[in-house]
Formats: structure tokens, C-alpha cells, sequence
């Protein structure tokens, strides 16, 4: 199908099922138009004879100009994405006629019969545009809300912070990778080595093991997008961080995402912990401090190797608490 | 400097640990002229709070004199006196711009840890376990304070410490229990705990415009200092049968509001009350809801419940029904002390109320573990203890 399908088909089928007579309906509706308005251009004086009005200039003048107005509604109708609003240009086109009908009744060089007939069409005509029209505004209402789920794909669910600067700071600060050591303390140091390329040394929470890598820019969009991979083959990864506005306007919504594709068990996967999501969180907390209160806050625990904000260096002993061990500190 | 560090559970002891230094541009380092021991310190003490680890500093209640600022604070200098809350808070995220400083969003270093049980994490405490962010607290002779020129307010010299100390929590504590009842003229506060918090909770309740103020306790002290000092009426529960007393003494409606000045360790009498201990035993419930499941069915229908007692993790039997098909609000939080202790000291200025009248004992630094005894106890009448560390 594809390419192949055409535009009202492909537009149809996203609409709500509940619809279909309606819309099938509809379209019938804009052929019809189309082809009275192209009538009533091209032949206004069988038009005027038929519909038993006086065959004079005025009135060939008004019909071409209505005719413009039945094509225009007609070609809303088959090929907008919501047929709605043009559906109720139909009924103001419908009462405008109804109108001009009704004048033409009451003078008197008119075939009474025929415009009375004429008359009784476009009522029936109207009654079907108000219908049609009245169902497709409810249903796009509908489709409005009621795309797909918002699909979060476990695997790829990034970490998110708000930080309230705008995205160009935020950009400008991380776009400089030789920054990002001030905000991780896994990350010991990150060279610029060209426009696109950098080298990464990295430290093991674990045992204080440091891994190298190379990483390439794969992706550039100042403050909206950086993405990143790693190119050493002892360390396959990629990363992400996205800038957007946040709900409401109030801040930059800045979410990063970690893949290790397949290489959970590689050594990064161990290095970083076992939950990157975590590592990610971290990193981007202490990000939203820097950049909102000039500084990542320590406590007396968080610069002791250790969680010992008073203990007196020479009574302390690294893992003697069971947490201590779990965060592999 | 010498500072009373947790040990373990019900073993505290003052020990000799490194001074504390300036860690980030906004610190400033306070010499500690008076601290206290809190309540909500019992419950470390108990061993109830997780993420403890021995040698931690305790104590969230200080004030003193700036001896040392960080090059970032420009509104305060060496040797001005300040009162220091007890949370933690930047001044500028978008918690700290809504006065709702006790859950500052940049402020706890082990965000991550808290997150993980409370699904995000508030603002870090000073010496309140590595969840709240492994600070050290005050229970000391000089403490580092994170955000100086956010957090501490300079006290003037004609008040004493005595006087002004409890800006630092307490006072906030009960005030902003007795706020969250939003008290209309003419209403009936009922308060579960008679403790120092209770004590101006119910002082602020009438302060705040409630004309008449229930305490409710077992200590016949505390009960006392309820009535003489305060000028509530009093209900010992272990005497009198609480829910049909209240629900006599107004007129079968109940109190228009109930503020849980009590928490996690409530004190449970009979059936319910050795259910909830047995479950905590087995680890099965961390905390023991009572004092909160009676003022939830005490309430008058449409009324509110004002939590400020400390709760860590879960409870159980919690009364979901009574209070969806009442009506009742439930109001609560950790203490936004840095929104209430200007106007609040104002309070003590103008003579509205003079905090210092809940303070039954001093003790200097080095007896702080006999008074962390005694005051769990309840021994010697007493209620709440201030340390002098110089």
C-alpha cells in the first residue's frame, strides 16, 4: 500500500471506525459539490433554466460565483485531513442558497414549480451536511486525544531532571565534555581530542579500576540534542542528552539515556554499576545543582570515602555497614 | 571539637572527632552556644531510622556565632548570632520559590537513597541518618552549615538563647501544625501529644485564633504544662476513655481539627497497640500509626488532620474509610522552618509568647547521652533538655 494508497484513503482509515458511514457520506457530499460547482461555472444557463430561474446575466453572474464556493467546500471536504469545518461551509452554503431560492420564489419570472422543487433538494441536502457535519467534529475531537500510548520502551526509559535554566546554557555546558567530570565522580577526566571526538577516562566505583575509551559525537542539534558513542570495542555504549522546554514553562526538562546495547555484562556495564539509570540520575542531579546554585552540594559523608561525616579518620573502617557495602563505596 | 555521635541503638557518646570545615562557597561554620535534643531524635536513638552509621553526628537544633563564611554569602558576617533551621534548603529551585523548603530540590546529596523509599527525595537534615544527606548535626561544639545565606536568621542580643533556640524547629513545627488546621474563629483543636512540638502546636492553635484547645497525653507533667502554660484543657487517655471524652466535650461532632503531634512510636495501649508492636518486630510494619488512626476518627466530618509527628516507612490499619467518606483533609510535612522564623520571631518579640517555657532541664555536651536516657524515659518530670557545648 504505501505510496500507493491515496490521501482521503489513507486519511479515512485513521478515523475512528464508528465514523464510517459518516465519512463515506461526507464524500459523497464534496463529489456532489464538486460537481454542481463545476456545473454551475460551466453551464450557468442550463443550471439557471433547470433550477427554474430567470436565464438573465445577473443571475449566470451569482450561480459561476456560488459554483466557486460548492467547488471550494468540495475539495475541503475530500481532501483535509478533518472534513468537519468544511462540511458546515456546505450548510452556509446551503442556507445561502435556500435564501436566493426563497427570493426567487417570490418574484415573478420564475417557474414556481422548479424552484420549489429545487428547494425541497437543498433542504434535504442541508440535513444531511448538518448531520455528517455535527458526527466528524465530535469524532476528531475524538482521534485528537486518542493516538497511540505513550510508548516507553523499558529498556530505553532515560533518567529526566528539570533544571531551571534555559537549554542553550545547559547545551553550552554539556556540548564541552571536559565539563562533565565536575558533575560525575565515576568520570576522572574527558579530552577534546577533534570537533567530533573525545577520550574518556572513567573510574569503577568498585575497586578504583579506571577504563579508557574513545567516543565519537553522532549527533549535534545545538540546545535541543547531543548523542554520542563510544568507537573502543573494550567498551561499546552509546549515550544521549535531550533538552526540552518543560510542562508549564518552568525550566528545561533534560532527559539522558544510556545503551549499552548487548554489553551489559561488558566491563562499562560493570563499571557503571548495575543500574545505569541510576548513575545517569545521579549525574543529572548534581547537574541541575551546579547550574542552579553554583556548586554540587556535599555533606560531611558524601567527600569521605565512606559514609563517616564525624568519625575520626583513625576509628574508621571502610564496608563495616552493610549499606556501605551495597553502594560499593 | 567534641560532638555526641550515634554508636548504635539506645548508645550515643561524645566523642573527639575532626572540626568542620568549609566545604562549599556558601558554608558558613557556626560555634554552637546552645543545641537541644528532639523528640524525632528518640526514633534514631530507637534504632528506627535506616541508613545510620556509627560515628554519625547527631542533633538539628543549634544556634550560635558565625566564626567562619564561605566567600559565596554576602548577608551575613563573623560573629553575627543566627539560629540555624533544621532543613537544608538552596533558595532557588522551584520548592524553595513555593516556601516549601523542607523538600528543597538540591539540597540532599543522597538524593538517590531517599528516592528509592520515598519515591523522591526531600531536603537534607542536619544530622538526621545519610538518607536525609549525611550531614553532620549539632549535638556539638561547631557545626558547618550548607546555604548560610538561605537558611540562618540573626537573633537580637536582647533575647536569649533560651528564648530563641526552638526557631530552629520545634516552634515552627507546632506553629505550622496548628496553620495546616486553617483555624476559623470559634473552632476546636484537639492535639495527640503533649511533648515540647505539642505544646506550641496547641499554643499556636490559640495564638492562630482556636478558642478552645484540647491536649491529649499520659504524662501527668506534660498535661500540666498544657494546662498552666498554655491554657488547653487535658485528657490523660490512659485514665479516661479518649474518643467518647471528645466526642462529649463537643457536643458529638468532634473536633474541627486534630494535629498528630506524636509519630512513628506512639505509645499503644491494649490489643492495638501490642498488634502494632508485634508487627514492627517482625518487621512487618515499620511504624505505629496509633495517635494518627485516633485523630482520623475523632475528627468532626469535613474537618482536617494535621500530621507533624515523624513517620519513616508504612503502617498499618489505616483508617482509608473513615476518611474518604467524611471528608477529611489530611494536611502534613516536615517543618518549612526558613518560611516561618521571621514572622515567628516577631511572635516572641513582641512578647506573644515566650518559647523557653518548655525547657525543663540544661545539661552540658559531655552528659548528652544520660539526657538522651532521661528523656526517653521520661525521668524527672522531664520535657525538654538544652545542651551547652562551651
Amino acid at each position: 500500500m504505501g505510496r500507493q494508497q491515496s490521501l482521503s484513503k489513507r486519511r479515512d482509515d485513521r478515523r475512528n471506525c464508528n465514523v464510517q458511514t459518516e465519512t463515506r457520506i461526507a464524500n459523497g457530499l464534496g463529489w456532489l459539490s464538486i460537481g454542481l460547482g463545476l456545473a454551475e461555472i460551466a453551464a450557468p444557463r442550463t443550471m439557471a433554466n433547470l433550477l427554474g430561474l430567470p436565464n438573465g446575466g445577473r443571475t449566470r453572474a451569482v450561480l459561476r460565483l456560488y459554483g466557486m464556493r460548492e467547488v471550494a467546500a468540495g475539495v475541503g471536504i475530500l481532501t483535509q485531513e478533518n472534513p468537519a469545518p468544511w462540511l458546515w461551509s456546505r450548510v452556509g452554503g446551503d442556507v445561502l442558497d435556500l435564501s436566493s431560492l426563497g427570493k426567487a420564489m417570490a418574484s415573478d419570472d420564475t417557474e414556481r414549480g422548479r424552484v420549489g422543487a429545487a428547494a425541497a433538494a437543498v433542504v434535504g441536502i442541508t440535513a444531511l451536511d448538518v448531520y455528517c457535519a455535527k458526527r466528524l467534529s465530535v469524532a476528531s475531537q475524538e482521534n485528537a486525544s486518542s493516538g497511540p500510548d505513550t510508548h516507553l520502551d523499558a529498556k530505553h526509559i532515560g533518567s529526566s531532571v528539570i533544571i531551571e535554566k534555559s537549554p542553550e546554557e545547559i547545551y553550552q555546558f554539556w556540548r564541552n565534555f571536559e565539563n562533565l567530570p565536575r558533575v560525575s565522580r565515576q568520570i576522572e577526566s574527558i579530552h577534546v581530542t577533534g570537533p567530533t571526538t573525545s577520550h574518556w577516562k572513567v573510574r569503577s566505583p568498585l575497586g578504583g579500576a579506571v577504563l579508557e575509551w574513545d567516543a565519537d559525537m553522532t549527533e549535534d542539534r545545538p540546545n535541543a540534542l547531543i548523542s554520542w558513542r563510544s568507537t573502543s570495542s573494550s567498551a561499546p555504549h552509546s549515550g544521549s542528552i535531550r533538552f526540552e522546554r518543560a510542562t508549564g514553562g518552568r525550566g528545561t526538562k533534560v532527559t539522558a539515556h544510556i545503551d549499552f546495547g548487548d554489553g551489559m555484562l561488558t566491563k562499562v556495564g560493570k563499571l557503571l554499576g548495575k543500574v545505569p539509570r541510576e548513575q545517569a540520575n545521579v549525574t543529572l542531579h548534581n547537574l541541575k545543582q551546579l547550574l542552579e546554585t553554583g556548586e554540587v552540594l556535599h555533606s560531611e559523608a558524601s567527600i569521605h570515602p565512606g559514609m563517616h561525616p564525624g568519625v575520626p579518620p583513625e576509628k574508621y573502617q571502610p564496608g563495616s555497614n552493610a549499606l556501605s557495602a551495597a553502594v560499593g563505596k | 571539637m567534641r560532638a555526641n555521635c550515634w554508636i548504635g541503638t539506645h548508645d550515643v557518646r561524645v566523642e573527639t572527632v575532626p572540626d568542620p570545615k568549609i566545604l562549599n562557597q556558601r558554608d558558613a561554620i557556626v560555634k554552637i552556644t546552645s543545641s537541644a535534643i528532639c523528640g524525632s531524635d528518640l526514633h534514631l536513638y530507637d534504632g528506627f531510622v535506616p541508613t545510620m552509621e556509627s560515628g554519625d553526628i547527631l542533633g538539628h537544633e543549634f544556634m550560635g556565632e558565625i566564626v567562619e563564611l564561605g566567600r559565596g554569602v554576602q548577608n551575613l558576617k563573623k560573629g553575627d548570632r543566627v539560629v540555624v533551621p533544621f532543613p537544608i534548603a538552596c533558595g532557588t529551585c522551584f520548592s524553595c520559590r513555593h516556601e516549601l523548603f523542607s523538600v528543597c530540590e538540591n539540597s540532599n546529596p543522597n538524593a538517590w537513597m531517599a528516592e528509592k523509599m520515598w519515591g523522591h527525595a526531600p531536603a537534607g537534615i542536619f544530622g538526621y541518618s545519610h538518607l536525609l544527606g549525611g550531614f553532620a548535626g549539632g549535638q556539638a561544639e561547631y557545626a558547618r552549615v550548607p546555604f548560610a545565606d538561605v537558611g540562618p536568621i540573626k537573633v537580637p542580643e536582647n533575647l536569649t538563647d533560651d528564648q530563641v533556640l526552638f526557631l530552629s524547629d520545634i516552634y515552627p513545627t507546632g506553629y505550622m501544625g496548628a496553620d495546616m488546621c486553617n483555624i476559623q474563629p470559634g473552632d476546636t483543636i484537639a492535639v495527640w501529644g503533649c511533648g515540647p512540638v505539642g505544646q506550641f502546636a496547641m499554643k499556636s492553635a490559640f495564638l492562630l485564633g482556636a478558642e478552645r484547645v484540647i491536649g491529649i497525653d499520659r504524662f501527668p507533667e506534660r498535661l500540666r504544662m498544657a494546662r498552666e502554660k498554655v491554657g488547653a484543657e487535658t485528657i490523660n487517655y490512659e485514665e479516661t476513655d479518649l474518643l467518647p471524652a471528645l466526642k462529649e466535650m463537643t457536643g458529638g461532632r468532634g473536633p474541627d481539627a486534630c494535629i498528630d503531634a506524636v509519630g512513628m512510636e506512639a505509645h499503644a495501649p491494649g490489643l492495638l497497640g501490642a498488634y502494632d508492636r508485634a508487627k514492627q518486630a517482625l518487621m512487618l510494619e515499620t511504624d505505629r500509626p496509633i495517635a494518627l488512626r485516633e485523630a482520623i476518627l475523632a475528627c468532626r466530618n469535613g474537618g482536617t488532620v494535621s500530621v507533624i509527628g515523624v513517620y519513616g516507612g508504612f503502617i498499618d490499619k489505616f483508617p482509608a474509610g473513615s476518611l474518604m467518606n467524611r471528608s477529611i483533609t489530611i494536611r502534613t510535612g516536615q517543618c518549612h522552618v526558613q518560611k516561618y522564623m521571621k514572622p515567628l520571631l516577631e511572635r516572641i518579640q513582641k512578647g506573644e509568647i515566650d518559647p523557653s517555657f518548655v525547657i525543663t532541664h540544661h545539661l552540658p555536651l559531655s552528659q548528652t547521652p544520660e539526657g538522651y536516657a532521661m528523656f526517653k524515659e521520661k525521668q524527672d518530670n522531664c520535657i525538654k533538655i538544652v545542651l551547652k557545648p562551651h
